[in-house]
């Protein structure tokens, strides 16, 4: 996709237009946007009307502060990503927490396990969807389609080799969605992939 | 062998159990036990072994190279260690979900932000219905495959007297929208995405230059431009403010001030996303109620001259008094069109000269139709004498009136 590929420059520019007050760069910013923001939180909390939610606490929160976006710190992309994971393991705490009986370690272990897989969960989705096409590629005829390495390689007309390399690299990235902090967060949506 | 069972969504219920996880069945084996005996593993050196990780994890290797890695696994700590990581890594592979965003979450979306902190160059009201419909197409074009850009669809208009039509693709009709959509963006600086130059300046001579300048067939790759120059023209409006909705933009044979060529851009742009839609199988729902009210009323104020145009093409009956022709400005017969739905209402449509001003007192007919089944007639798609209307008075009135609504389509 075009999103992955933008320059930073589109980054500086977008930010400055959000500062300028125009409404058109918002929905610029919607539209390239929206459906990861929307993603996140969907995968975190698991209900689309939660997820229309925070889908619109992110969009406020950015059309209302673009100056809290240091483009030096990395992609826009990784920003509102990592805003969008925060909100909604924010709400999902929250929810959990109010639906939690008083004094239940049990629970409130239950509770850390439960934010921790949701957001392991929704930061692997934003790293397969921000990874290199060929490697996804690959992991998406091996996986999905229950190619092997050799079909895959066939498939996607690279040698053996390198269908593993992809393979093994593709994990690689895919693993470190559970490198968080020990809260779940913050989740380091970094532009490294 | 665990099989289908570690494909779970979240499918770790051993967080730190040391021990590796054997691998889903592969391809070959997928429901029945392993052969046994097993052949010995092939004697692989060390890096290959390595780069068998990946696939060994994802079951996509070959049964004796899965049992070369096992046996590895067990005396060599840095590749155990990686496995294990890469085997929950697969754990974590979910079918991407298909993410149909409610269309209406964006304009609810956008509209909050823009109450909590209002904007210093707003997007002007009439090319609101234009950024919304662009914005619904984007998201159908974002859901479909590659294939899909190819699937035949047929551009359909009235012409005159019947039906006409074009064959195309998906990708044919965005690139129609993107070349016709130019006409806008060029009269207000935007660059020119035709490769070669139009033979004339019209919708559909742009179109056929745009299709003609390519060899291979149009694929996906024609939505960035069209999506870019959507969005530099919805820039571009709201920066010129909207005084500048009076600029006229030249059609070819005609011109519309730009505040109605962004409304008939987006009602273009909502037909053709109906097409797609219908092509490859998705559902479509019409525009919100208040663009499809001004897209209406676009088409209602349009339809004085094209009777007009239909007169002089000999096409419709001659204004009654067709020797003291009514004078600018003074009231003339007039039919009552009254749309139903969301988005409707009711317009005088004078009858006999563009000039005159309709009048209640000399009304002489009324057609009553559904506001999407009125578009539909408006976009061609369906024709003048099967349109579901309800009629009263003048049949003569009431029939130019609907081949005039007919004949606002083009290709």
């Amino acid at each position: 996709m075009a999103t992955k590929d933008a320059p930073p420059r589109w980054d500086r520019k977008m930010q400055q237009r959000l500062a300028r007050g125009e409404a058109a760069a918002l929905g610029e910013l919607y539209d390239r946007f929206a459906s990861l923001v929307h993603g996140l939180a969907h995968r975190v909390l698991g209900d689309e009307r939660a997820a229309d939610g925070i889908t619109r606490e992110v969009f406020v929160h950015v059309w209302e502060n673009p100056e809290s976006y240091d483009p030096k710190q990395g992609p826009l992309r990784s920003w509102v990503a990592a805003l969008a994971h925060r909100l909604a393991v924010r709400r999902l705490r929250a929810n959990e927490i109010a639906s939690l009986v008083h004094g239940d370690e049990n629970a409130t272990e239950e509770l850390e396990r439960k934010v921790r897989r949701a957001s392991v969960a929704a930061r692997a989705d934003y790293i397969v969807t921000s990874m290199p096409t060929p490697l996804r590629a690959a992991l998406e005829r091996a996986y999905f389609q229950r190619r092997d390495y050799r079909q895959t390689a066939a498939d996607l007309g690279i040698t053996e080799d390198e269908a593993r390399r992809r393979l093994r690299l593709g994990l690689q990235l895919l693993a470190t969605a559970h490198d968080t902090g020990p809260s779940g967060g913050p989740p380091g949506y970094g532009g490294a992939v | 062998m665990s099989g289908d069972a570690d494909r779970s969504a979240d499918g770790r219920e051993e967080p730190r159990s040391p021990r590796i996880p054997l691998p889903r069945s592969s391809v070959e084996d997928t429901g029945t036990p392993l052969p046994e005996p097993a052949p010995a593993p092939p004697v692989l050196p060390h890096r290959v072994l390595k780069s068998l990780l990946g696939a060994w994890a994802l079951a996509a290797c070959a049964p004796e190279e899965a049992m070369a890695v096992e046996e590895h696994l067990g005396s060599c700590g840095s590749c155990a260690e990686e496995a294990l990581r890469l085997r929950e890594a697969v754990g974590l592979l979910h079918p991407a979900e298909s993410l149909d965003l409610d269309p209406g979450l964006r304009t609810r979306v956008l509209e909050g932000c823009l109450d909590r902190r209002p904007p210093r160059i707003p997007v002007p009201e009439w090319a609101a219905p234009y950024d919304a419909e662009v914005a619904r197409l984007d998201a159908l074009l974002q859901d479909i495959g590659d294939a899909d850009w190819h699937t035949p669809v047929r551009l359909r208009w009235f012409a005159g007297e019947g039906p006409a039509s074009r064959r195309s693709t998906v990708a044919g009709v965005i690139a129609h929208l993107l070349a016709v959509d130019a006409l806008v963006a060029v009269s207000l600086g935007l660059d020119e995405p035709l490769p070669v130059p139009a033979e004339a300046p019209t919708p559909q001579a742009r179109t056929e230059a745009y299709w003609g300048a390519t060899r291979h067939p149009l694929t996906r790759q024609v939505r960035e431009p069209w999506r870019d120059q959507s969005h530099g023209l919805v820039r571009t409006v709201s920066f010129a403010g909207g005084g500048s909705g009076r600029l006229a933009v030249p059609y070819g044979d005609f011109e519309l001030p730009l505040r109605d060529a962004m409304v008939d851009r987006a009602f273009e742009c909502w037909i053709h996303a109906e097409d797609i839609a219908e092509a490859v199988d998705y559902p479509y729902g019409p525009p919100a109620p208040r663009h499809l009210h001004r897209m209406i009323d676009l088409a209602a104020r349009l339809l004085p001259a094209s009777l007009a145009a239909r007169r002089r093409a000999g096409l419709a009956t001659p204004p009654r008094e067709a020797r003291h022709l009514v004078a600018a400005g003074a009231p003339g017969r007039s039919l009552r069109l009254e749309i139903e739905g969301l988005g409707g209402g009711e317009w005088l449509v004078p009858l006999d000269s563009p000039a005159a001003v309709a009048s209640r007192a000399n009304e002489v007919a009324h057609v009553a139709l559904d506001g999407v089944e009125f578009c539909r007639l408006a976009a061609g798609h369906v024709c003048p004498g099967d349109a579901a209307a309800g009629q009263d008075g003048d049949r003569e009135a009431i029939r130019d009136v609907l081949f005039a609504v007919a004949s606002l389509s083009r290709m």
